[in-house]
């Protein structure tokens, strides 16, 4: 199963395809200095992990687990989405900005 | 016992008092105008569920919502050590000046779900149970560090959370998706089982390996285990105390509970006479081991240049999470026994250093060590000693209970004959000592200046206090109901 074939797409696709999503939204936190940005690429994290579990589950003999699973993670990742914009919208208002290098009150 | 979702409801009390009251609570806050009442009534809800824990204590150990969560004797003890947190929180909140008059309805509301959240985290048995659980603690704990919106630190630490918390749960989120696919099942029991089968194809050991530590980044993050330490004194400094103390120490022990019963029930089998195997192949013993060293290491020495009370205290608990997970490395029951312990001492002593915190920052509106400055000398004698005890207590000074939790780590250590890992912990025992003293000096050898406000001690704060000195006190001396009560709740159930 895990094998790649010429013809069809298998499960080993999917994972590629899901990995390369978790290596772009890594990038996208680490370099994005938008507050929005930042927000956008653990989006696109939590999403490469939902598509690892529709795959497995879809290639498994496991039943709906995964399916399932994914749409929990759709939930969340809204309410994730809702309190980050929130924060963001408290700290607009604040500075007239979302700028996350000027966020430096707390160091040390 | 192995229950359905209707049949569960009577086992599962204290979870519904919990969500029932954070809706009542809100309620209240929108019909009655009892607006300075709800932290009583927050107090009162929570003293209820934990009631409602004690009375099911003695009922059935078994599965509940289809093998979603377990009731078990561990599931027991946190939810004890979690509820009693809770407590402690909403009672250093009622005595705040910094929260007074903040939106009280949202504040307890989303405080009691927070809770809810910890006893699933405790409980959980299911991947997906453990993700939301974890989520849910999240989501709650970026609300509450940023609850005093008209302060740019809090909206600030508020983001720095909600942005580590987002990738680490997603990449936890990434690793029970690859465990997912390797074993085709969510539930740890069965994950278990197909485990030991997937580890022992050759091929499969990088993938497991690499699964297993991006779930450990997720849960790393929660208990601050460094690398994954960085948002923890920013959170801390920048949300409201009584917060700080629930993330300190609620939102830390929840985390460690959730480590244990995915590393140890689900990832590795008992032998029997107490000790555990890890599953073939995953070395994470000995990753985790070096984790445990480099943590401690950290926040002791960058503790040691901290000014400000609150940041200090951040480091310290970061450095408190590595003594901690030496217990877990041990792969055996005393081990765990130990870190139960801890977290019990922890909670008595690390939530009364922050009650004393409390009380200076109310009057004088300062956190910084400055603050501190001759405290004894200026009506605040009685606070200023048990600050003392705590702070020995923390450094693991006897004849006070935070010598005997570490006591039993390195005890558990040493049965193991792991002698790097134990001497590293003994040589940041003493740096640890450094910054503790450091705070004592300022309350007693230092003479206050002309200006610095009289401490004067209100009976709510002086109460909490109280008991928690006389808790610090007492399992210092006579430990054997705490230790004999870890020890019962070393038992997982479905093992």
């Amino acid at each position: 199963m895990l094998g790649m074939s010429m013809t069809t797409v298998g499960l080993a696709h999917y994972l590629f395809v899901s990995l390369v999503l978790l290596c772009l939204g890594l990038f996208c936190v680490l370099t994005r200095r938008n507050a929005i940005g930042v927000l956008m690429g653990i989006e696109l994290i939590l999403n490469s992990a939902g598509i690892n579990f529709v795959a497995a589950s879809r290639f498994g003999s496991s039943g709906f687990d995964g399916q399932v699973f994914a749409v929990f993670i759709i939930m969340l990742a809204a309410a994730e989405s809702a309190i980050g914009l929130a924060v963001v919208l408290g700290i607009y208002r604040r500075m007239r900005a979302i700028d996350t290098s000027r966020l430096t009150t707390l160091q040390g | 016992m192995d229950l359905g979702n209707a049949a569960s409801l009577a086992y599962h009390v204290p979870e519904l008092v919990l969500a029932g009251g954070s809706i009542v609570v809100l309620l209240l806050d929108v019909f009655t105008g009892m607006k300075a009442r709800l932290g009583e009534v927050a107090l009162l809800i929570v003293a209820f569920a934990i009631f409602t824990i004690g009375y099911g204590a003695s009922a059935q150990q078994g599965y509940l919502f289809n093998r979603m969560v377990a009731l078990d004797s561990f599931a027991l003890f946190f939810k004890f050590l979690f509820g009693f947190t809770t407590l402690a929180t909403i009672w250093m909140s009622t005595g705040s000046r910094e929260l007074d008059g903040e939106h009280p309805g949202e504040y307890y509301s989303i405080l009691l779900a927070g809770t809810l959240g910890m006893f699933y985290m405790a409980s959980a048995t299911n991947l997906l149970m453990a993700y939301l659980a974890l989520e849910f603690v999240s989501l709650t704990s970026y609300i509450l560090s940023g609850f005093l919106r008209h302060r740019e630190r809090g909206a600030e630490a508020s983001l720095k959370y909600l942005i580590y918390g987002g990738v680490a749960s997603g990449a936890m989120l990434y690793g029970f998706s690859l465990l997912y696919a390797l074993t085709g099942t969510l539930d740890y029991a069965e994950l278990g089982h197909k485990l030991a089968a997937v580890a022992a194809v050759p091929g499969n050991g990088a993938i497991l390996f690499i699964a297993v530590t991006l779930t450990l980044v997720g849960i790393g993050y929660k208990i601050a285990m460094v690398p994954f330490h960085q948002w923890s004194p920013d959170v801390y400094e920048g949300s409201p105390l009584p917060i700080t103390a629930y993330l300190a120490v609620g939102s830390k022990a929840a985390g460690l509970a959730l480590l244990i019963r995915f590393f140890y029930p689900a990832l590795s089998s008992a032998v029997g006479d107490g000790t555990w195997t890890a599953l073939h192949g995953v070395a994470w013993p000995t990753l985790m081991s070096v984790v445990a060293m480099v943590t401690m290491t950290v926040g002791n020495l960058t503790a040691l240049r901290q000014q400000n009370v609150k940041r200090l205290l951040a480091y310290s608990s970061i450095a408190h999470a590595g003594y901690m997970l030496m217990g877990f490395v041990v792969l055996t029951d005393g081990g765990l026994r130990a870190i139960l312990f801890y977290s019990v001492v922890y909670y008595l002593m690390n939530l009364g250093a922050f009650a004393v915190l409390l009380l200076v920052v109310n009057q004088t509106g300062r956190e910084d060590i400055e603050a501190f400055r001759g405290l004894a000398w200026r009506g605040g004698a009685p606070v200023a000693i048990a600050m003392l005890i705590f702070l020995f207590s923390l450094a693991g000074l006897p004849p006070f209970a935070g010598f005997i939790g570490k006591a039993y780590l390195f005890a558990a250590v040493i049965e193991q004959k792991m002698w790097l890992l134990a001497l590293v912990a003994a040589l940041n025992s003493v740096v640890g000592l450094a910054y503790y003293v450091r705070i004592a000096r300022a309350m007693f050898l230092d003479q206050p200046v002309a200006g610095d406000p009289e401490i004067a001690v209100d009976t709510s704060n002086g109460v909490l206090i109280g008991m928690l000195v006389a808790g610090t006190l007492v399992f210092g001396l006579w430990w054997t109901p705490v230790i004999n009560f870890a020890d019962r709740s070393v038992v997982f159930f479905g093992n």
